[in-house]
């Protein structure tokens, strides 16, 4: 049981996806000027992520038993990009509320790099168990609770920031940092927080 | 032939990816923790930009437009895939570096957004032209701000695998920070500042 | 040439006509540097086995590598030895070990004498801070204070802030624990392999060894032969 608790605190502090693996800086940087878009993004990629995974996860099953393990990269980047168009219609039929939320953040989903990036990392054993804490097994399940936790971490980082440009928003910045520089510098603090969390798992 | 020099030089200046598009910062920020590990990023980038420009160039006029963006992804995905082997094959020690990051040019904003935007609706020439500047503009700024990390972080520059790189200062004197997660976000925070003060004289 | 229609059959028909001649393209140059990359890791570990344990030698040197796996039953962990002959006679070992440090796990290979001591060592993989833990690639193998481990006997390792006499890596006293506790075990993987094979739960390193005649030496890394055996124990 301990090993899969301490995949998310693995997953959310200690790693965290964008402050200390930089996967998903494109949205972290595009989408975060307010709380409320945060949160909607944030839950959009927890979704997705988490199905994205258990697909290609299971496909990389056939793809080793194919012994065609180089059409990855191809295979995995149409499966991510026809999973989202599917989640997209299926919410818009089965529950409008969730999709007027949701609906916005899907197609620019396929661009995040951060879905691909742990569909491959848990594709491959080895990565995977790299990315996890010492103890834990190889499998959908370890696989499945990662993608989760590393989604949190995704949605955690994103609504702090959001919540720092907010209040920064309100300042006066010199001329040549408004903009991306001042943000990247925020988020520079923010990964220097985060960094305390190391050694922690 | 001034139409070929302005969009070679395009990329490079006015429509910097990095410093002014601001795409493709997944790999900016990841894979600069070195000079040289910048560069290999930049011109893997740059090979599959060009590959893929002269390709949906070529057959702009094949793919109908309501699959385009899934034919441009195929035809991406599969030049990303080949450089992915090759470097497994022939660099080895940089491919372990860069690892994830290599099959994650797929989703980069750029290598899209440059077939979307250019090469399906330019010549051949024309688009591998923009492809060279772009790739060219994107090695450039992950050179630079590789290098600036390298040297604020260990005091030295050029350093590959066991060859230690020229000392610049001794590295006592080095931030270590400029090498790890923070120090990636602050110094493009900073190098794009002095960009913006740069262009607005 | 006009643009094609975005009629049905167009849409299927291209996209069918790219990805079949993108799945066919990989796969030519899938095949043709499949043999190179695997080659690559097998290099990587040869290279490694000679820096560990003759780490003064031409690389044009014969030797024979016999491999065992060591495993503990318990949490899985495995070593692998590879015992290297020279000319017939047991010149050492190289054990690839891992342990976790402060950022992940550690992938070390360490290579010992007959008599148990460290003869060099090589650090495979690890995820220590740039700058401070990964210093353990070249921290216990440099001549100043008491760092230095080789010559030493690997079982009794400890850094001085356990009861030892090791230097721990300045600001890194986690990776260097964890760096030494994977010597220490790998140290008693060896042992343990030793007495499996004179109480002949293996037999391969009763036999003689093959005969030098039938290796090839134009390669470059010198002939090598590689025999697999697992010995698992409780």
């Amino acid at each position: 049981m301990l090993p899969y608790i301490l995949i998310f605190v693995s997953a959310i502090f200690v790693n965290n996806i964008v402050l200390s693996q930089f996967l998903g800086i494109c949205p972290f940087l595009g989408v975060s000027k307010k709380i409320d878009t945060a949160l909607g993004m944030g839950a959009a990629v927890t979704f997705v992520l988490t199905v994205a995974t258990i697909v290609t996860y299971l496909l990389q099953i056939l793809l080793k038993a194919w012994h065609v393990e180089f059409l990855q990269t191809i295979l995995f980047i149409l499966v991510i990009a026809a999973l989202v168009q599917m989640i997209e219609i299926i919410l818009k039929k089965i529950s409008p509320a969730l999709y007027q939320a949701l609906g916005v953040f899907l197609p620019l989903i396929t661009t995040n790099c951060c879905i691909l990036g742990v569909a491959i990392i848990v594709a491959d054993e080895k990565k995977l168990l790299a990315s996890l804490p010492a103890g834990a097994e190889y499998g959908l399940l370890s696989g499945t609770l990662f993608a989760f936790a590393t989604a949190l971490g995704f949605a955690l980082a994103l609504v702090l920031f959001a919540g720092i440009r907010e209040q920064l928003a309100l300042n006066k910045v010199p001329k040549a940092m408004q903009g991306t520089p001042i943000a990247l510098l925020t988020a520079g603090l923010l990964a220097m927080a985060f960094m305390g969390f190391s050694g922690v798992v | 032939m001034s139409n070929g020099l302005k969009t070679l030089t395009n990329g490079l200046l006015k429509e910097n990816p990095t410093f002014v598009l601001v795409l493709g910062m997944c790999p900016t920020l990841a894979t600069t923790t070195s000079a040289i590990n910048g560069m290999s990023m930049g011109l893997a980038t740059m090979f599959v930009l060009v590959c893929s420009n002269i390709v949906i160039s070529l057959l702009k006029n094949l793919i109908p437009d309501k699959v385009r963006i899934p034919a441009f992804i195929v035809v991406i995905a599969t030049f990303v895939t080949i450089v992915q082997l090759a470097m497994q094959a022939y660099l080895p020690s940089i491919y372990e570096v860069l690892g994830l990051f290599i099959p994650l040019i797929v989703v980069n904003c750029i290598v899209l957004g440059r077939a979307e935007a250019f090469a399906a609706k330019n010549s051949v020439g024309l688009s591998a032209l923009d492809g060279i500047g772009m790739g060219l503009g994107f090695t450039l700024a992950l050179t630079l701000l590789g290098a600036c990390r390298e040297i604020l972080g260990s005091g030295k520059i050029f350093s590959i695998g066991t060859f230690e790189g020229f000392q610049i200062f001794p590295n006592n004197f080095a931030a270590l920070i400029f090498v790890l997660a923070p120090g990636a976000f602050i110094a493009l925070a900073y190098l794009m500042a002095i960009m913006n003060k740069l262009q607005k004289k | 040439m006009k643009k094609l229609e975005s009629t049905f059959l167009n849409m299927v028909l291209s996209l069918v006509l790219i990805a079949v001649v993108a799945a066919a393209g990989l796969a030519g140059i899938y095949s043709l540097t499949k043999e190179k990359i695997d080659d690559q890791q097998n290099q990587k570990r040869q290279a490694a086995i000679r820096e560990v344990v003759l780490p003064n030698a031409e690389a044009t040197v014969e030797i024979q590598i016999t491999s065992d796996t060591i495993r503990e039953e318990e949490n899985g962990k495995q070593w692998v030895i590879h015992n290297i002959h020279q000319d017939g006679q047991f010149i050492g070992a190289a054990v690839e070990t891992s342990g976790t440090g402060f950022g992940g796990e550690q992938k070390l290979m360490i290579g010992f004498n007959p008599e148990g001591e460290i003869i060099n060592y090589t650090v495979l993989e690890h995820q220590e801070t740039p700058g401070l833990g990964d210093k353990i690639s070249n921290w216990f193998k440099t001549e100043k204070g008491n760092q230095d481990i080789r010559g030493r006997k690997g079982g009794e390792l400890l850094v001085k802030q356990d009861g030892g006499d090791v230097d721990a890596i300045t600001a890194a006293t986690i990776s260097s624990r964890a760096f030494l506790k994977a010597i220490r075990e790998a140290h008693s993987a060896f042992k343990e392999d030793e007495v499996q094979e004179v109480t002949g739960t293996s037999q391969l390193k009763n036999q003689p060894a093959e005969p030098a005649a039938e290796a090839t030496t134009e390669t470059t890394t010198g002939a090598t032969q590689i025999n697999e055996t697992e010995v698992s124990h409780e």
